[in-house]
């Protein structure tokens, strides 16, 4: 099950770059959040600093509290632990090449030396399952590789790896925008039916996305978080009159 | 640019510049000549040589005919094996530190540099150090010893493709891994480092034959032995130098003998690449890259 | 900013999506909310941090960086230690002295009975041989690789390019090997009696010695194994010159050998320099091939059709069988100075071809 994440006092640097200026947030666990802003608005750092992606960057710095499930991130915990926890799926599909389809699927588990094979297929089906793409792969499961699949069901893949480790944060970096339309209804039909069982923060530039699959939006401009409440109210009665500007389309 | 134009300049330019193709195309041919020449040689003169007892018979004594190179092709094969076990993880692991540990800072630079020096360090200079480093010491020349020659010169080659195999693995995979909290180390090696194998796979073959055929660093190393010999703690044959001490020896027949191990030679290089391509490329799945 | 609880946030109403947008694996529907930790987060809970696994990779990893260092500082260490005799003997001189043999009163330069030694021969023979090399390689590597880049039809392409890299893979003694049996015959019955008879007088080609091996026989063996390298290189660096600066020479109305000369060759020239200067790093190491056609005799003739010697050949000739500690000495302390030559060539050579293919304008006129 998911649970629920509080920020405070977050900023965070890339060299002498403040990127993010004390963002302080709580999203509630197993719903949808989504996230948007003009491109730079330091959206994609922010879900990097909830799994402490951000500071694999060498220049990257970061300072404040998250906490999740009632744990601090970065105090009570490491990069590697709270990352089995709270699953990423990237901008761009990014399926392992060498590996098969179910490797992939099974990549999070057997990679942290998880060795149970018969219960490594029943997660893969199940994961594979609940990513809508079983029915597509199942034939070349162990045949194909993960590159070999097209755009969309490379995205679903990565979202399947994502799951196996039953994480309890999903977190998605514009996961449609590299992909087709047909593509990216699937994924947004994907995120609907996830967000019951998952704490769900997804990054994006597409409005209606953000409308159509979360309950609640946070608005974010210049490292700044302008505003956030129901996706409902942001859409139709923004109470900053930056967010009116930038959701009517005046900027940006 | 009015005198361009002039028919006597341009029927000059037309002249040099076909003048300047057939030059090529000569140069291009001269260069091509002697390659087809060794090649010419090697397979005829080395072929009327090859026999059966070539690969199962010792050198005979000066004076009887016959003979082989068996245990020269075991020396070589035991002499490359063991320098592969020392020049192959080193050189991995350096590259592996170039790559993913070490970018842009200072030591990656020096390793970097040092690698290129190892590199251009002359063979028989090679052979000097190690026989002054292991030989002088164990008081014997020895298979072992000619290892560790040959092995350390693998290491810049498969350091310095491995780390650019590295370079061109795709950041996104790299984070894949790092994003389901994969430990540095398991990803490295089974992520990072599995999707170049190919690539550093081929850069340790090319360290495999570019050693294959060294002669200088064994002369005062492996030594060259006439007998059966697989001990490390021996002086053992090897391929090269027994081509080397029979071509230069006055007897037909250890001509011949020089030139179908030449031949060998040439054809175990050629065969272990091509085996090692072809095992590497089986285990392909489909789509992959 | 506003705490969202629970109760604030609407019904979610679904995405307005068409059937056939629905996915394939729908019918499994919504997964059971689980009511207990899974199997698999049970497991990856009770795992570590691998902080002490990925400290000693990464340590690993440095540690075979630093044997790179390692392996270095040890040979130069034993090159400087095993040759401290001569050093003490004979000091700088070694590399400049002559001698003169008290019998014929001809000048004299080795002689490991008489503890006399001087590497001014073998400095000799490896300049000569490899400058020789140069002068035959560089026009041919040259030619090939224009030929390759810029003229050649795209099916000969590959396949010539392989074969001149082929060249490459071919150990030194089998170069050697056919050097002795197939060039140096050839050399010895037409070419050396052609180059004496109309070049005799430069005094380069006395034809006196009948074997037919000497510098020109190391020269021409040498020019054919340094001849990949640098036309590898060349094509590497005549590559890198951008396409927009053929295209605006062919445009002013250049022939293509003018388009070559003016944009091809003067922005690719600090490489091709490079890549020769790597060839000669190369020549001036190699040892077998050389060792076995130049002759191994410690002297200094004016004819290239003499015998004579090199410092990689010396060393692989007589090191076996030196017994004098003092011998041994001075054929390591050749070493030394052939590896601190090739060092300082090769490192000349990379930045050379480092500063083209990189992108660096060459714009010093």
């Amino acid at each position: 099950m998911g649970v629920s994440i509080q920020v405070t006092n977050l900023n965070a640097w890339y060299g002498a770059n403040h990127t993010l200026q004390d963002i302080n947030l709580n999203i509630p666990a197993n719903h949808a959040t989504a996230l948007i802003g003009p491109s730079g608005c330091g959206k994609s750092t922010f879900v990097r600093c909830l799994n402490r992606m951000h500071e694999t960057n060498p220049v990257a710095r970061v300072t404040g509290s998250v906490r999740m499930g009632g744990m601090d991130i970065y105090a009570d915990t490491t990069p590697v632990e709270i990352r089995r926890r709270v699953g990423m799926v990237f901008q761009r599909p990014n399926p392992f090449p060498t590996m098969s389809i179910y490797d992939n699927v099974a990549a999070g588990l057997k990679l942290n030396g998880y060795s149970n094979r018969r219960a490594l297929d029943e997660i893969v089906e199940k994961t594979l399952r609940n990513s809508a793409l079983w029915d597509e792969v199942k034939d070349d499961l162990k045949k194909k590789s993960g590159a070999s699949l097209s755009g969309g069901q490379q995205q679903r893949l990565c979202i399947a790896r994502a799951l196996a480790v039953d994480p309890e944060v999903l977190l998605m970096d514009e996961p449609a925008s590299a992909l087709d339309p047909v593509s990216t209804s699937k994924i947004e039909d994907l995120i609907f039916q996830l967000k019951a069982q998952y704490t769900i923060v997804i990054v994006t530039h597409n409005m209606q996305q953000a409308a159509r699959v979360a309950e609640n939006t946070g608005f974010f401009l210049n490292g700044r978080m302008v505003e956030f409440d129901s996706t409902h109210k942001i859409f139709t009665n923004p109470s900053d009159k930056r967010t009116e500007d930038y959701i009517t389309g005046r900027f940006g | 640019m009015s005198t361009l134009r002039s028919p006597f300049r341009s029927r000059m330019r037309a002249l040099t510049d076909h003048a300047v193709t057939g030059l090529a195309i000569l140069a291009t041919l001269i260069v091509v000549t002697p390659l087809i020449a060794i090649f010419a040689y090697l397979v005829v003169k080395g072929a009327v040589s090859l026999n059966w007892a070539f690969f199962t018979q010792v050198p005979k004594p000066v004076g009887e005919p016959g003979g082989g190179m068996a245990n020269a092709i075991v020396g070589s094969a035991l002499l490359l094996g063991v320098a592969s076990l020392i020049g192959v993880p080193i050189g991995i692991g350096a590259g592996i530190f170039l790559a993913e540990f070490g970018r842009g800072t200072r030591l990656a630079n020096a390793v970097r540099f040092t690698a290129d020096v190892l590199n251009g360090v002359p063979s028989i200079v090679m052979g000097l150090a190690i026989y002054a480093l292991i030989v002088v010491p164990q008081g014997h020349f020895s298979a072992f010893s000619g290892s560790v020659a040959l092995g350390i010169m693998m290491i810049p080659t498969v350091c310095r493709t491995t780390e650019e195999m590295l370079l061109m693995v795709p950041h996104a995979v790299r984070e894949a891994a790092l994003g389901l909290g994969v430990p540095n180390w398991r990803s490295a090696l089974s992520i990072t480092v599995k999707t170049a194998s190919p690539g550093i796979i081929t850069g340790c073959m090319l360290a495999f034959a570019r050693v294959a055929g060294e002669t200088a660093p064994l002369l005062f190393t492996a030594l060259g032995n006439e007998f059966w010999s697989s001990s490390l703690n021996q002086p053992i044959a090897a391929l090269p130098l027994q081509i080397y001490e029979y071509a230069l020896s006055p007897y037909d027949d250890w001509h011949r003998l020089a030139w179908a191990g030449a031949l060998v030679l040439i054809l175990l290089i050629v065969l272990s690449v091509a085996l090692v391509r072809y095992v590497t490329s089986r285990g392909v799945l489909k789509g992959a890259s | 900013m506003p705490d969202i609880r629970a109760s604030d946030i609407p019904a979610a109403s679904p995405p307005a999506s068409s059937p056939g947008s629905k996915p394939a694996g729908a019918d499994s529907a919504l997964p059971a909310p689980l009511t207990e930790v899974s199997a698999q987060r049970r497991f990856l809970l009770s795992r570590g941090n691998s902080a002490l696994a990925d400290r000693v990779f990464k340590w690993l990893m440095v540690l075979c960086a630093l044997s790179i260092f390692g392996i270095v500082v040890l040979i130069v260490w034993q090159l400087v230690l095993r040759s401290q005799l001569t050093w003490h003997a004979f000091g700088f001189r070694f590399f400049y002295q002559t001698f003169t043999n008290p019998d014929s009163h001809q000048p004299m330069y080795w002689d490991p009975v008489n503890s006399l030694f001087s590497a001014v021969p073998f400095i000799y023979g490896t300049l000569v041989s490899s400058f020789l090399a140069l002068l035959m390689a560089v026009p041919l590597a040259v030619g090939t690789a224009i030929f390759l880049t810029e003229m050649c039809p795209r099916a000969l392409r590959g396949p010539l390019a392989f074969l001149t890299e082929l060249l490459a893979a071919i150990p030194s003694v089998i170069y050697g090997l056919w050097a002795v049996f197939v060039l140096v015959p050839i050399l010895r019955e037409h070419v050396n009696p052609l180059l004496t008879q109309w070049l005799g007088w430069t005094g380069l080609f006395n034809n006196d010695n009948p074997t037919g091996l000497g510098f020109l026989a190391a020269g021409v063996i040498l020019a054919v194994m340094i001849l990949p390298i640098i036309s590898s290189l060349t094509r590497e660096v005549m590559s890198a010159v951008p396409h927009a600066q053929r295209e605006a020479a062919l445009a002013l109305g250049a022939t293509r050998w003018e388009m070559i000369r003016m944009s091809v060759l003067r922005n690719a020239r600090i490489g091709i320099v490079g890549a020769i200067i790597l060839g000669l790093g190369r020549a001036l190491g190699e040892t077998m091939a050389v060792t076995m056609v130049i002759g191994n005799t410690p002297e200094i003739h004016r004819s290239l059709l003499a015998n004579g010697s090199s410092m990689a050949a010396v060393i692989a000739n007589e090191f076996t069988e030196a017994v004098s500690n003092m011998h041994l000495s001075a054929l390591i302390e050749i070493g030394l100075a052939l590896f601190m030559v090739t060092i300082i060539v090769n490192a000349f050579a990379q930045v050379l071809v480092w500063a083209v293919t990189r992108g660096a304008p060459a714009q010093t006129r």
